[in-house]
């Protein structure tokens, strides 16, 4: 990586729970720096602190002790309210189960971010709902219903959703768990591209394949980062594309 | 917060449910129809009943005998013999506030004519009593002072009468008509007025001079009622004060005596049916008002239930920067727009029912703006206080929770 911006930074973060009597720690003092431009697996099994971690580093969470700095601002004396609007304007998400509202078009899907930004007037709007379904690929689809989608099309759509409002880093949760291995390597090598222009992305994940297209790893295991390491033979979701053996009933 | 945007949320939002939306609103649309309607019944049939009690005349005023005490024994109403034709003459003199008054004795008898027969009643009065009691002469005159003097047998009818004893066409004026035997000849006819509010015919009815029904009928000196009537409509207080100080005076009742005669005005009548008119409309309107609140708990229900089934929608709008205010402001205006536009299309339908039942089964009814109003505002209320629970509860989950929820 050359000398470029930190987007995060956390250092001594520790997160407990309590369960009735029983304090769980979740994470024991972790610290991690992303760059700007870096495309960030968090790898490891489930209660290793990967989703605690995830959740912090998206503000739905605070964490009881470290600090951690998100473009500059510390999160640690935010309100609700401040953290609220930083998931506005600094963060996009993409989940493992889309989470796109039912009965609503694409492009309104995409366009949810933005209704909570009272600095974007409706024409801006929806320009920038638009643009961010071109980015993925769907423009012809941004009046369809989610349910008139395939699997991969409506995780596009939500990659559009978390586009839309420019944010510093996507925070993607498993977003190919509920997707088959093609459409998997469709959504990693529109990932793959963002990330090209420039987009930092943290993906959290499990499987050790999918990992394989990033450019850095952090391995978690009871709340410690375990092993970090930058991807050495890094794999091109395109190309594998096009290697893969043609599926008869396969998606679009 | 931009109202704008919470607004194109919450319209989003329930169009995505349209048919849950208006079932949630069904329970406003009836409530408030029903309270529209029902108030405009009771209204109507409020307004009609004034209606009625004016056409008889409002300034009137009636006395009859009330029960006296002869020696300690206490009489009946009906046998009390205490009013005279000359306390009609001192109230004619003496009181100010009253512009006419009639004596009154009747009798109940079969009246013929031809081979026809009818039974009704004859009432004995001066020329007076039909402008008090607001009678009309269609055709023919009114009996004169020498025919009242002379005990003359005269009368003038109503239409029930002519219509039960003549043929259809023939001029029943001249005619002679005979009440328990006795030959009347017609020299007038009344105007028709039909039922009056109770459902009495008030043209089944028969008007000789007082003194024809005493002495060639009834064989009787005294008089069976005083009709009066006050100068005007706020006179009518004075009016019965005065009828009551020149009544004790010419009955001698001692101070401290009960009266033995009893006074009614047809304010007092009209006032007696206005109130049970106000309770019936008290009454529906209760009903209605309550079905009105059941709409409302449906309401609750319903967002109460959206927000559970809504959890992973609220989970994903907290995570693209939704915050709590917003959630509770989507939930809440999603409850009131429910509500209101519930109550603006139960509004209109009320007001279609109103309309309906007013020409279907000829019932009066009168909308009430007030009641109009006052709906909506019940409804926006509905909304706001049935929604905030459900809304806060919306607004206060936990984000990671919300996006977790299945």
């Amino acid at each position: 990586m050359k000398n470029q911006k930190t987007i995060i930074e956390v250092s001594k973060l520790r997160k407990d729970f309590y369960v009735g009597e029983i304090t769980v720690h979740a994470l024991k003092g972790v610290d991690l720096q992303i760059k700007e431009g870096e495309f960030v697996a968090i790898m490891g099994t489930s209660g290793s602190g990967k989703s605690t971690m995830l959740n912090i580093l998206g503000c739905l969470d605070k964490p009881t002790d470290g600090s951690y700095i998100l473009d500059g601002v510390s999160m640690g004396e935010l309100s609700k309210n401040e953290l609220a609007g930083l998931r506005n304007n600094k963060l996009g998400f993409v989940f493992q189960s889309y989470n796109l509202l039912p009965r609503t078009t694409a492009l309104e899907n995409v366009e949810l971010p933005l209704y909570y930004n009272p600095n974007v007037k409706a024409k801006e709007r929806r320009e920038r709902g638009i643009a961010a379904l071109e980015a993925v690929g769907l423009a012809d689809r941004m009046h369809h219903m989610p349910n008139q989608l395939s699997g991969g099309q409506q995780q596009r759509v939500a990659i559009a959703r978390s586009l839309v409002n420019d944010p510093v880093v996507i925070l993607a949760d498993e977003a190919t768990g509920n997707l088959d291995t093609h459409t998997s390597y469709e959504i990693m090598a529109l990932l793959q591209d963002l990330n090209e222009k420039g987009k930092t992305i943290v993906f959290v994940t499990h499987e050790a394949d999918i990992a394989r297209f990033m450019t850095r790893n952090v391995m978690f295991r009871d709340g410690h980062i375990i092993r970090e390491e930058m991807v050495k033979d890094r794999l091109n979701a395109a190309e594998m594309l096009k290697n893969l053996p043609v599926e008869e009933n396969g998606e679009e | 917060m931009n109202y704008t945007n919470t607004l194109k949320i919450a319209t989003n939002a329930l169009r995505r449910n349209k048919f849950r939306a208006f079932l949630t609103m069904l329970g406003i649309i009836i409530g408030v129809a029903s309270v529209i309607a029902m108030l405009a019944i009771g209204q109507g049939s409020k307004k009609s009943i004034q209606d009625e009690m004016s056409g008889m005349g409002t300034n009137m005023i009636f006395a009859m005998p009330g029960s006296e005490q002869r020696g300690g024994v206490q009489m009946g109403n009906s046998d009390a013999q205490s009013m005279k034709l000359s306390d009609v003459a001192a109230v004619e003199k003496e009181c100010t506030a009253i512009s006419a008054v009639s004596s009154q004795v009747s009798s109940r008898g079969q009246v013929v004519y031809g081979n026809k027969n009818w039974p009704s009643s004859i009432y004995g009065v001066n020329e007076k009593y039909l402008d008090i009691r607001k009678y009309a002469l269609s055709s023919g005159r009114i009996f004169s002072d020498q025919e009242v003097q002379t005990y003359a047998k005269v009368c003038l009818i109503g239409q029930t009468i002519i219509d039960n004893l003549f043929e259809k066409g023939e001029d029943p004026i001249g005619k002679s008509i005979r009440f328990n035997d006795i030959p009347i000849k017609v020299i007038g006819i009344l105007e028709e007025k039909g039922e009056n509010g109770m459902g009495q015919d008030q043209d089944d009815i028969i008007l000789s001079p007082y003194t024809t029904v005493q002495k060639r009928i009834l064989s009787i000196t005294h008089i069976q009622g005083i009709f009066a009537s006050a100068v005007s409509e706020d006179e009518n207080d004075l009016a019965i004060e005065q009828l009551t100080e020149t009544l004790r005076r010419t009955h001698k009742i001692k101070d401290g005596e009960t009266d033995d005669f009893r006074i009614r005005s047809q304010s007092e009548l009209v006032q007696t049916f206005t109130s049970i008119s106000d309770m019936m409309t008290t009454l529906l309107g209760a009903i209605a008002g309550i079905s009105l609140l059941v709409g409302g708990i449906g309401i609750m229900n319903i967002m109460y239930v959206s927000v559970t089934e809504r959890t992973k929608e609220i989970g994903l709008r907290l995570s693209v920067g939704g915050r709590g205010t917003d959630i509770m402001m989507q939930f809440l205006v999603e409850s009131i727009m429910l509500s209101i536009s519930g109550g603006v299309i139960g509004i209109l339908l009320g007001i279609l029912a109103s309309y309906i039942v007013s020409s279907v089964m000829n019932w009066p009814v009168v909308i009430m703006t007030s009641a109009v109003v006052f709906s909506f505002i019940v409804c926006s209320a509905i909304g706001i206080f049935f929604g905030w629970y459900p809304a806060r509860k919306a607004a206060s989950l936990n984000p990671i929770d919300a996006l977790r929820y299945e």
